[in-house]
């Protein structure tokens, strides 16, 4: 994850795309279905219902390449969010059904409803930040938490002091927990907005 | 698999013994292992409230410890699941969850929140290489001489914050950190935040991915606006395949691209093998590759110049590399292979006749060529697999099914090739060319099973039911582990009636179709 596809990548993916290339559509598929399908299954955690919403993701990029705008971001980031969008809507309507299969919602009931598709929504929101973090922050990320190296090891390994590895921890983690927060997308996040 | 036939009059002998065509191989059966898939790893549960947090990181990194144990109990309903049906590796799964279940209660008794538990939960790197499991013993080693000082500075406090989350600091600057908490309001804040912020971390991994998916998806795009540049349907198995294959590549650690792999075939009548890496592996199938990429005009790997003859080649490249490949071999081998393929369907219909050569005396239509390599794609895919412990189902029934009829069109001119070396007993009635012809009934059962008949007497005649001499059954996945080498004749046949030497030369000369 937030592996970066080069511009160039994603602008000639949309060109083949447009022009109606399935070879096209199968390299797409491989290198985003893994972060579709992961993303979709944490929202829904339901791995059929992940596997319908991967398809329906894939659908609407063959069928509009052209509202990806390479200006905007990655075209990885766009698939996150169609993604994103897609799994959210589609849990509230499996919830809010089962909610109303089981009769009048109390207001307690539909405050869990809520609370429910608040977490999901901050999962999805945490999957699409990974997504798009700076890579340096993420490469720290992945040493401490997924290779489980300290921070010592990890300075050693990325070849930066162990002020900046420590900073650089905190700091995707930072960025991380704005997922948690409704205010998610419109503020900045902690950090002190130093560049990297 | 229908590798080269460079037998023939004069033709290359290795060690003197006869070439003969060889057919791609797979072995592992198949319709074993998908029940397991599913349930290998339980993510991390962003969902759960922070006091849980410590418990999860203990329960994922129990899990991150048990996961070479799961993978064996993983092989074992592999088998249990051939041996007898789904259901009930099903409920062997169920019992795993439920042994997960338990120990996460255990996790959660053991240890109440602290920050100390390692919560790798799936590191991207479940390969875990050469020293999985023992885990580097980060935030405990003998320590760091800041932490002597016995109090440190707020700022410097602050900035451990994410280590402290992450617990990959000392376990005296975890005490100090915490120590800390206590008496500042902003950082306790933020160490909350930070350390529900981890509970969010995990990989796009595509363990729980059906691999079956990707055509179920793509076929479902094309239905919606067909593809104006189509891949050509003949190309179909060995983009699947190269795949299934990538994305096994995708899901392992640097350390388990270089677990060893015993390739094995036949070879002067007898099993050979030889060791290599995953990596080595990859190489090997991106060199072979690289001969459908030089007839279509593509760069070849081994650049201008190189052998046809795919054993060579390998050994050529294997021979001159200057390192032990690594797990940069997979990009160029993947984007070797989406070149192919995006080749292939701008190339207009009449490339799938294209002639490939295997060398001096071997050739196939690209048509054949590409799906000899999806052939070998599964059955180093298989190979690469097993080495390290990871599901891995045959291909798809109608996918199998050509990979079985490309073997047994390729059949009669192994027989003849093993006849002239003596290997295969004497043509007993030769007809003109085209016309029926003693025949051996090929019965494959299973999911791309069907019936073929091979001409015994000369590649020339037909094969055909009214001069049927005889019949051997076998299973789809077991023929194409014969034809790669990976069971002898003698284990392959299930059901003989007829003609015993007709089916003796069959199977042999299904097995020497094998090769590196």
């Amino acid at each position: 994850m937030a592996k970066d596809t080069p511009p160039r990548w994603d602008r000639r993916m949309q060109q083949r795309l447009a022009r109606g290339e399935a070879a096209a559509l199968g390299e797409l598929y491989d290198r985003f279905a893994p972060l579709v399908h992961s993303l979709a299954n944490r929202v829904l955690d339901d791995s059929d219902a992940a596997d319908r919403v991967t398809r329906e993701v894939f659908a609407h990029v063959w069928d509009n390449p052209g509202t990806y705008d390479p200006k905007q971001g990655s075209m990885r980031s766009w698939v996150a969010g169609i993604t994103r969008r897609t799994a959210i809507r589609r849990f509230r309507q499996t919830e809010a059904a089962a909610y109303e299969a089981n009769g009048e919602g109390t207001a307690e009931e539909l405050a869990e409803l809520e609370e429910k598709i608040r977490r999901a929504s901050a999962a999805a929101r945490a999957d699409y930040i990974v997504g798009s973090m700076p890579a340096p922050l993420w490469a720290a990320l992945e040493l401490a938490y997924f290779r489980r190296r300290n921070y010592r090891q990890a300075a050693a390994d990325l070849g930066v002091t162990e002020d900046e590895a420590r900073r650089r921890l905190r700091l995707g983690l930072q960025l991380l927990s704005t997922a948690g927060t409704h205010a998610a997308d419109g503020t900045s996040p902690p950090g002190n907005g130093r560049s990297l | 698999m229908t590798g080269p036939l460079d037998g023939g009059p004069g033709g290359r002998d290795r060690k003197g013994q006869p070439a003969s065509p060889r057919i791609p191989g797979p072995r592992q059966a198949a319709d074993d292992m998908a029940p397991g898939r599913h349930e290998r790893t339980l993510p991390p549960e962003p969902r759960d409230q922070s006091e849980d947090r410590a418990a999860n990181r203990d329960r994922d990194r129990d899990q991150s410890e048990n996961r070479a144990a799961n993978r064996d109990r993983e092989r074992e309903d592999r088998s249990a699941a051939q041996a007898t049906d789904r259901d009930q590796s099903h409920d062997q799964d169920r019992v795993r969850a439920q042994s997960q279940d338990q120990s996460e209660a255990q996790g959660r008794d053991q240890d109440q929140g602290r920050a100390q538990g390692r919560d790798r939960s799936e590191g991207p790197d479940r390969g875990q290489g050469p020293d999985r499991g023992q885990g580097p013993d980060r935030g405990q080693g003998p320590d760091e001489p800041s932490a002597s000082a016995g109090k440190l500075p707020h700022s410097v406090l602050a900035s451990l914050l994410g280590a402290w989350a992450l617990a990959a600091c000392s376990a005296e600057e975890t005490a100090l950190v915490e120590d800390h908490l206590t008496e500042c309001a902003p950082c306790a804040d933020e160490a909350l935040r930070l350390r529900d912020a981890v509970g969010l971390l995990h990989t796009d991994r595509s363990l729980d991915l059906d691999p079956l998916l990707r055509s179920r998806v793509l076929e479902s795009c094309l239905g919606r606006r067909p593809a104006r540049i189509p891949v050509p349907a003949w190309s179909a198995p060995y983009d699947a395949e190269t795949a299934r294959l990538d994305a096994l590549l995708r899901d392992i650690g640097d350390g388990e691209w270089h677990a060893p792999v015993r390739l094995r075939w036949f070879e002067e009548e007898r099993p050979v093998s030889r060791r290599t890496t995953v990596a080595g592996v990859i190489d090997h199938l991106m060199t072979v590759d690289g001969l459908v990429a030089g007839a279509l005009g593509l760069d070849d790997p081994l650049g201008d110049g190189a052998p046809d003859d795919p054993t060579d080649r390998t050994e050529i490249h294997w021979r001159t590399a200057k390192s032990p490949p690594t797990r940069a071999v997979h990009e160029p081998w993947r984007e070797q292979s989406h070149a192919l393929i995006r080749t292939v369907s701008f190339a207009g219909r009449g490339v799938a006749e294209l002639s490939v050569s295997y060398g001096d005396f071997f050739a196939l239509p690209l048509r054949d060529a590409l799906l000899d390599r999806a052939f070998e794609c599964w059955v180093h895919g298989t190979d690469i697999a097993e080495a390290v412990d990871y599901p891995y189902e045959p291909p798809s029934g109608a996918h199998l099914h050509r990979m079985v009829d490309l073997a047994a069109r390729v059949l009669p001119s192994a027989i003849a090739t093993r006849r002239r070396n003596g290997l295969a007993g004497p043509a007993r009635d030769l007809v003109t060319a085209g016309s029926p012809g003693r025949s051996l009934r090929l019965e494959v059962e299973g999911a791309g099973g069907g019936s073929w008949y091979i001409a015994l007497d000369s590649p020339a005649a037909l094969g055909s039911p009214e001069r049927s001499v005889g019949q051997v059954a076998l299973d789809a996945v077991e023929f194409c582990q014969l034809v790669a080498g990976h069971v002898t004749p003698e284990e392959a046949a299930a059901g003989q009636d007829g003609d015993r030497e007709a089916i003796r030369d069959v199977l042999s000369a299904a097995a020497s179709m094998s090769r590196l």
